[in-house]
């Protein structure tokens, strides 16, 4: 099980992580009637454009009579309250198909899953089945959900304002502390789609990336029942030692792992750390070398990051990463 | 009108030429020294050191672009580390806002409002002085706390709680807000000035239909500024409350709300938009005009789409809120309002493509900027558009295509038409001609730059790339186009270099002007280039839209005024019909000291609340200097 589910979506991965964080690569319900409008919407003011432009370049040239006075005034009257009134007519135009877009996009029918989002800088927690529900868990940066299905997101930031954007699914929706916003996705087609926060947000901005994986419903399924089991006890030896270094030193008081002492909510939770794409928001992919190099040299990989550095021998660091590879 | 017989004052109507300028000159004239340029209360010498001073934020803001491209020409680059570059963006906003485009504006208003009404110097003279310095002081606030790596980094919209007490570290913030006080101060003051200027003082004859859409144009910013700059006000205070006496305007958590904070500054900020472009939009319509060679056509039609947009200014500042979760309703309400914008701004472009048609146009350069402001400024306005769309700006708010944008409305919109307004009073600023051929030189280049540079930045906002990051992932499908833009920024930044090189040679050797090298048609080509201390020897009386061109041999000119001190003509609103005479102040030193104590309270209280209470005092004792009662006659009227 653990290596054959894992790697049809790592492939998906490489073929489909660059590129799909686009407008123009509209793969959700939402994305497509967007891409749709845009399109039209900048079709409409390119020929607006070109009119003004031509008629700019026609002002400047044009061969000039030499007493055309009073009657050119009059036609020029004429011709400047036409432009008016075809101005208010476009604008017009354009203002109902923006409505009818809104209108379309907000008859969506009721969610078949609500997830929720919280944002920080400079990550995102996903929880699924509800804070209370025994059967919650929750994963980092990493956004899973069923291909077709009304997703329901409850976004709520815990510091500053964030924006979750996924523009090959959906418009963006701020997160804002002491509010709730929701946001409805449809994913078309299963895929790997990137994201990233919209709103500038702090020193680490530009590395809060989240990926949304939109898969056949089996296969979500699959995903699910495995986040939400506990994790396995290590038995390599260097691992049962990555497990007792995490639990003696600062880790455990900001992580999470299920089944174990460490339940600090600061950071992520690290329950099945190891079957996620990619660490510290999508800024590394996730292998072995890369969890190391992460904790053991956090701010110098992301410059303001909170996750601290803890001092630790080499052998420690090892360990560490061992016991994080085998969170699966 | 009644004289004060008793002092036998001396009349100008009694003197020839040449003695009369002699008076006059030594009424208004201020003499050398260091002393006397510090109270000098002349409104032309008050508005060179604005434009100076704004172009020299123009190049620390432009600096800091080159460095942010530099940055981004490849994905994670280490040139800059974030916390460097997150100042360097915030104060790239900040400076080109509030220490460029605002005060540049009012810099022109503040010279070219009174030649242009025909008085002799601008209404307050002595705010005016004081609104400089509070300006400079400002500005250097900012600027020292970037030299010394204390900057702002949360922006220049500043959201909180970002830039609250919790998340805000040291005093970046209030340095932000505080710098944010300054400029509204001096904005404020010098919007009264211009109002009571246009309404007060202009020559008689003028009445409301034959004012010059410049002045106009630059009546409807100057009560924009009166209406929207409450607002920052506002904003800025309770950011320092929040952060400097534990206030909670802003923190959810004790019951104040992160979404006041950007309801209150897009009332002000977007309205600031307007407030930058319809002085541009009175530059245009003065330029083409006159390289037209005839009247504007829709006189009456361009001030009322002035209006409108200075009506409608208020009405669309949530279209910058649009993904914070308003309710629908509320959003479609901002979408029509912010497209039907487009309708006063139609109907200007529309008039003045009329003009350019029905006229004969002369090519010289402040018309190519006219141009090429025409061709940017119209893709401004239609990307403007199309973000009023909800559904459109879902998808690109906040994202690269909204920097492109907003550069095409500001630069495309305002700063070209500045450019040429450079161009085109240069000559009577200084006395000296700018250079053809240089002056299409950097036109060529800046709006082959400008395009270049900001064009692709619209298909970077489409592929995803949000604003204000300050690297990208190499996996992104970014880093071509954003190399592209680096390169075509030295472009543009050339194009700067060779406009800075001429303004230089011609200040130093440019050829003379003579009084009306363009043969315009407004008042401030009545007089000489560079006009004298007291603007015109004798105010002339107006009876056309144009009258410069209604009489091309000599206007017709009122008598009547002392010329022993300084005094101008009061008339009516409407029809401008001669009220009174009134005494304009004499240089003072005062406004210097009650800037300098009003700059050091605002930067004390970034400290302690205490420096209001006692930085007041000397504020106090600097305002009783200003306004202690000189002994002079009452005012004749």
């Amino acid at each position: 099980m653990k290596s054959t589910s894992a790697l049809p979506p790592l492939a998906l991965l490489v073929s489909g992580c660059s590129g799909a964080q686009s407008v123009l690569n509209a793969e959700g319900h939402a994305a497509i009637e967007l891409k749709a409008l845009i399109l039209g919407i900048i079709f409409v003011c390119a020929v607006v454009w070109l009119l003004v432009t031509i008629a700019l370049v026609l002002a400047l040239v044009r061969r000039r009579d030499r007493n055309d006075g009073a009657i050119s005034e009059r036609k020029a009257a004429a011709v400047v309250s036409g432009a008016v009134g075809a101005t208010v007519l476009v604008i017009t135009g354009l203002t109902i198909a923006s409505f009818y877009t809104t209108r379309a996009l907000s008859e969506a029918p009721g969610p078949e899953l609500t997830i929720d989002v919280t944002a920080q800088q400079w990550w995102w927690r996903f929880t699924y089945g509800g804070s209370n529900s025994a059967d919650a868990f929750a994963t980092a940066n990493e956004l899973h959900i069923p291909v077709g299905k009304v997703v329901r997101l409850r976004l709520r930031s815990s510091d500053v304002i964030h924006s979750f954007w996924v523009p090959s699914l959906a418009g963006k929706q701020d997160l804002i502390p002491g509010r709730e916003n929701t946001l409805t996705l449809r994913a078309e087609r299963p895929g790997v789609y990137r994201g990233q926060c919209a709103e500038f947000c702090g020193l680490q901005h530009s590395h809060m990336a989240l990926f949304v994986i939109a898969e056949a419903q089996a296969d979500y399924e699959r995903w699910a029942e495995r986040q939400r089991g506990p994790v396995a006890e290590p038995t390599e030896a260097e691992a049962v030692a990555g497990k007792a270094a995490f639990m003696a030193k600062q880790c455990a008081a900001c992580h999470t792992i299920r089944g174990t002492r460490a339940s600090g909510t600061t950071g992520p939770d690290l329950t099945h750390i190891a079957s996620r794409r990619t660490i510290a928001a999508g800024l590394l992919e996730n292998t072995r070398g890369s969890l190391a190099a992460w904790i053991a040299d956090p701010q110098t990989l992301k410059p303001g990051t909170h996750m601290p550095l803890v001092p630790l021998t080499s052998d420690e660091l090892r360990q560490l990463a061992v016991y994080m590879e085998g969170l699966e | 009108m009644t004289e004060d017989r008793k002092q036998s004052p001396l009349m100008d109507d009694r003197l020839d030429d040449a003695e009369l300028e002699r008076h006059l000159l030594q009424s208004w004239q201020t003499p050398g020294g260091i002393w006397k340029a510090l109270a000098t209360v002349d409104h032309k010498t008050i508005a060179r050191r604005y434009i100076v001073t704004a172009f020299v934020f123009l190049i620390l803001g432009g600096l800091l672009a080159v460095a942010m491209r530099i940055q981004l020409a490849q994905p994670e680059a280490r040139i800059l580390d974030p916390d460097r570059y997150n100042q360097i963006f915030t104060m790239h906003g900040s400076t080109m806002m509030f220490l460029f485009a605002v005060p540049v504006m009012e810099a022109m208003a503040i010279y070219l409002v009174p030649l242009m009404v025909g008085t002799r110097n601008i209404a307050f003279p002595r705010l005016n002085a004081f609104s400089y310095w509070i300006i400079l002081a400002g500005g250097l606030l900012l600027w020292i706390s970037f030299a010394l790596d204390a900057a702002p980094d949360v922006g220049w919209f500043a959201y909180v709680p970002l830039s609250g007490p919790e998340y805000g570290s040291g005093k970046r913030a209030d340095i932000w807000a505080q710098m944010i006080t300054f400029t509204e101060l001096s904005a404020l003051a010098v919007a009264v000035e211009i109002v009571v200027t246009v309404f007060k003082q202009r020559a008689p004859g003028m009445s409301l239909d034959r004012i010059p859409l410049l002045v106009w144009s630059m009546l409807v910013m100057a009560f924009i500024v009166i209406m929207a700059m409450p607002a920052i006000m506002f904003a800025s205070s309770t950011l320092i409350l929040d952060r400097l006496v534990e206030t909670q305007f802003y923190n959810p958590a004790a019951g104040g709300d992160a979404l006041l904070w950007q309801h209150v500054f897009w009332f002000f900020g977007h309205p600031e938009v307007y407030i930058i472009f319809l002085p541009a939009a009175g530059m245009v319509s003065t330029i083409v005009a006159t390289f037209s060679r005839r009247a504007i056509f829709g006189y009456l039609p361009l001030v009322m789409a002035f209006i409108a947009t200075g009506i409608l200014a208020f009405g669309l500042w949530v279209h910058h809120m649009f993904v914070v979760g308003l309710p629908r309703l509320g959003e479609s309400f901002f979408t029509a309002s912010s497209m039907a914008i487009a309708v006063p701004a139609g109907i200007q472009v529309f008039c003045w493509l009329a003009t350019l048609w029905l006229g004969r146009p002369v090519f010289a350069t402040p018309l190519l900027f006219v141009i090429g402001f025409i061709v940017t400024f119209v893709i401004g306005g239609l990307t403007g558009v199309m973000v009023a769309s909800v559904p459109f700006d879902t998808q690109v708010h906040d994202t690269y295509f909204v920097v492109a944008h907003f550069h095409y409305v500001l630069v495309g919109g305002a700063v070209f038409p500045l450019l040429g307004a450079i161009y085109y009073w240069f000559p009577k600023m200084t006395g000296r001609m700018m250079s053809e051929r240089l002056g299409r030189w950097a036109f060529g280049l800046i709006f082959l730059g400008f395009n270049l540079t900001f064009f692709p930045m619209h298909i970077l906002g489409l592929l995803g790339m949000p604003r204000r990051v300050y690297t990208y992932q190499p996996d992104l499908p970014w880093g071509g186009l954003n190399l592209f833009i680096s390169l075509s920024a030295l472009l543009l930044v050339s194009g700067f270099l060779v406009f800075f090189i001429d303004v230089l040679r011609a200040w130093r050797s440019g050829l003379p002007a003579g009084p009306n090298p363009w043969k315009a048609a407004t008042l401030e080509w009545a007089t000489s280039s560079p006009p004298p201390a007291y603007n015109f020897r004798r105010i002339p009386v107006v009876d056309a839209c144009d009258p410069l061109w209604m009489h091309p041999e000599e206007l017709a000119v009122t008598a009547g005024l002392r010329v022993d001190r300084r005094e101008l003509i009061v008339s009516s609103v409407v029809e401008a019909l001669p009220e009174a005479r009134e005494s304009s102040p004499r240089d003072s030193i005062w406004p210097f000291w009650a800037a300098i104590a009003t700059s050091i309270m605002l930067i004390g209280s970034i400290f302690t609340p205490w420096a209001v209470v006692w930085g007041a005092i000397p504020v106090a004792v600097t305002l009783i200097g200003w306004f202690w009662p000189k002994g002079t006659a009452e005012d004749a009227s």
